[in-house]
């Protein structure tokens, strides 16, 4: 089966810095994976360069396909009916990310009338069902109000009525909730798993927060310093993380039953783009790290049926959470 | 919303006020009249009668409210060097003055908004770093310099156009060309700030996401935003239409409002001096009160902030 999106060996630079070193990643139609990683190690940048929006100064090579089709350094046309009407983005702060002076409908039909072939009252009334869709109360006279007059939370639903107004394939969640209170942020999660099962979309969401990944999608991809350095399904991944980078991140989530532990950290801090280590960009901070480690990057390779990992250490490491003696 | 404007109203009240009562405190410190008109050889007699005649040996105090009572009334008073009402002779000079500003105005505008915006939009490129450079030299040389210049090249050197005077419409060329440059250069330096920062906004980058083509990304989401800082300097450029071309106007030999100031204050000639900074007063203040009505009609924010007030 074709997926819906694969994207292969994607890499950016900014300015000769690499930041993306070669990231290979694919979406079934209506699945939902999460992408987790520190600050920095390439989540959102994945996903605007696949979009096409990126600054000018950043120079992207590899290769993203739609339903097949290339769309990486396709005309401008053809991205503008891609962005909004195939893949839709919603962003972390939803309050800037809304135009100051123009109003909600301005805002709400612009991607209504570029997207579905609605014609004069059609597009009112839509864009009025797509924010009651929402929730948000009162929508006909909402309508007429600017970003300002409504609460955080509120603009992120409108950001999300919005994504959905050219009915997507595949929704990009970056960091949906970071900007809201906690309160908030499960209602938007609640509202955004609503709408990918009743709208049977699939749905990209990007993270820092394991918690929030684990419970909203099916399949998690960690990354590090510009590559996914682990993907498998979320209940395997917390359960038996196999990249040493995967194992620190969950280790440092504190369990919720179970003996109290000390949480362990990861040691050092993440490499500088412009000074990245020969080899695996995770050596230096490695517990498990072997001489081989630092001759080339290891390679994403499967090591089970829907999990693959990049490290060279994988066997080890997976002994070592088990707590099996290398031999 | 409209209390918003009633205090907005009541300062420029109070700042056309303080201009004026400004004005007349430094005019009378400056130096007499009378002896500046009738001159150090004038019997003391002829002196005394002149300062009784135009109400300069009344304590400062009286003066003052007797001026401002004046005004209050509508008169301005008359020139002391040709007894004429003030207001007239200022009158008569402002079509001569607006004939080189209102042209320049436009001429900043269509040149250094699109300008602006363009380098803005290719930030970086060659015409960028072109439009820059001339708008810093715009910006940085005075306009004093570059009529002289323009003068020294198109009327010396090439004897395409007239040095000075206000024979023909050849003769506007130069004046109206200084002032627009320099101008347009501010401008086009505003325009581009403004649209850069706007163009670095995550709500651009949120329409790109949504589909909408860039063109439509610029005009209907990006050049909205960077009006309302542009809209600021364009105020300010419409203030300046009065009492703008001062040193254009001397140095082309332009018979505007602004060489009757310099002459009328050569000459403390009071009732004239305060006539126009009373008027440029106004222009002034009421063209930031237009900005402030234009903030509301393009800021949503400043709108429903009022509406609080």
């Amino acid at each position: 089966m074709t997926p819906l999106v694969s994207i292969e060996d994607l890499r950016v630079a900014f300015n000769g810095v690499p930041v993306l070193r070669g990231v290979d990643i694919a979406l079934q139609k209506g699945e939902a994976v999460g992408l987790v990683g520190e600050s920095g190690s390439g989540k959102s940048v994945t996903w605007l360069a696949a979009l096409g929006l990126l600054p000018r100064h950043a120079q992207v090579s590899g290769s993203v396909r739609l339903d097949g089709r290339q769309i990486l350094g396709a005309p401008a046309g053809e991205l503008d009916q891609v962005r909004g009407g195939r893949i839709a983005m919603i962003f972390q702060d939803p309050a800037s990310a809304l135009n100051p002076v123009l109003t909600i409908r301005r805002q709400l039909c612009e991607a209504l009338v570029l997207h579905r072939d609605l014609q004069g009252n059609a597009v009112k009334a839509e864009a009025r069902r797509l924010l009651d869709l929402v929730g948000i109360p009162d929508a006909g006279r909402r309508l007429e109000a600017y970003p300002h007059e409504f609460s955080g939370g509120q603009v992120q639903r409108i950001m999300i009525a919005m994504a959905l107004a050219g009915n997507p394939d595949l929704l990009i969640a970056d960091e949906p909730t970071t900007a809201l209170d906690a309160t908030i942020q499960a209602q938007i999660l609640e509202l955004l798993s609503t709408v990918r099962r009743e709208l049977g979309m699939a749905m990209v969401l990007i993270s820092h927060d394991l918690g929030v990944v684990a419970e909203n999608c099916d399949r998690v991809a960690v990354m590090y310093a510009g590559r996914i350095v682990e993907q498998a399904p979320s209940i395997q991944l917390f359960a038996d993380p196999v990249h040493p980078y995967a194992q620190g991140l969950i280790g440092a989530l504190p369990p919720l039953d179970g003996p109290r532990r000390r949480l362990t950290a990861i040691p050092g801090t993440v490499p500088d783009p412009a000074h990245m280590p020969g080899g695996c960009a995770f050596a230096p901070r490695c517990s498990l790290v072997a001489e081989a480690c630092g001759l080339a990057a290891p390679t994403l390779a499967p090591i089970a049926d829907d999990r693959s990992v990049a490290c060279i250490r994988a066997e080890a490491s997976r002994r070592a959470l088990l707590g099996i003696a290398a031999e | 919303m409209g209390r918003y404007f009633a205090v907005r109203i009541g300062r420029a009240a109070l700042t056309i006020v303080l201009v004026v009562t400004f004005a007349f405190i430094v005019l009378r410190l400056s130096g007499d009249p009378a002896l500046m008109i009738l001159g150090p050889e004038a019997p003391p007699e002829v002196l005394a009668a002149f300062r009784k005649a135009w109400g300069l040996d009344d304590p400062i105090w009286a003066q003052y409210f007797d001026y401002f009572g004046a005004i209050a009334r509508g008169e301005l008073g008359r020139s002391m060097r040709d007894g004429r009402p003030a207001i007239e002779l200022v009158l008569e000079r402002i079509p001569a003055t607006l004939a080189l500003t209102l042209p320049a105005f436009f001429f900043k505008v269509a040149l250094g908004v699109p300008a602006g915006i363009y380098a803005a939009l290719h930030r970086g490129s060659g015409i960028d770093r072109a439009v820059m450079m001339t708008a810093v030299a715009g910006f940085t040389v005075p306009s004093f310099v570059l009529a002289l210049l323009l003068v020294l090249v198109f009327a010396v050197q090439l004897g395409w156009l007239p040095s000075g005077g206000q024979d023909s419409w050849r003769h506007a060329i130069l004046p109206i060309a200084t002032l627009s440059l320099g101008g347009a250069a501010v401008l086009a330096r505003f325009t581009r700030s403004a649209m850069l920062e706007v163009l670095g906004q995550p709500y651009i980058r949120a329409a790109s996401a949504k589909g909408v083509p860039w063109r439509k990304v610029v005009t209907s989401h990006a050049l909205p935003n960077a009006a309302i800082p542009t809209v600021t300097i364009l105020g300010f450029m419409v203030g300046t239409l009065i009492a703008g071309a001062v040193v254009v106007e001397s140095v082309f030999a332009w018979p505007g409002v602004g060489r009757l100031l310099v002459v009328a204050v050569a000459n403390r000639d009071l009732a004239v001096v305060q006539c126009i900074l009373l008027l440029v007063a106004m222009t002034m203040v009421t063209s930031n009160l237009i900005v402030d009505f234009l903030y509301g009609f393009l800021d949503p924010r400043l709108r429903s902030k009022g509406a609080h007030a």
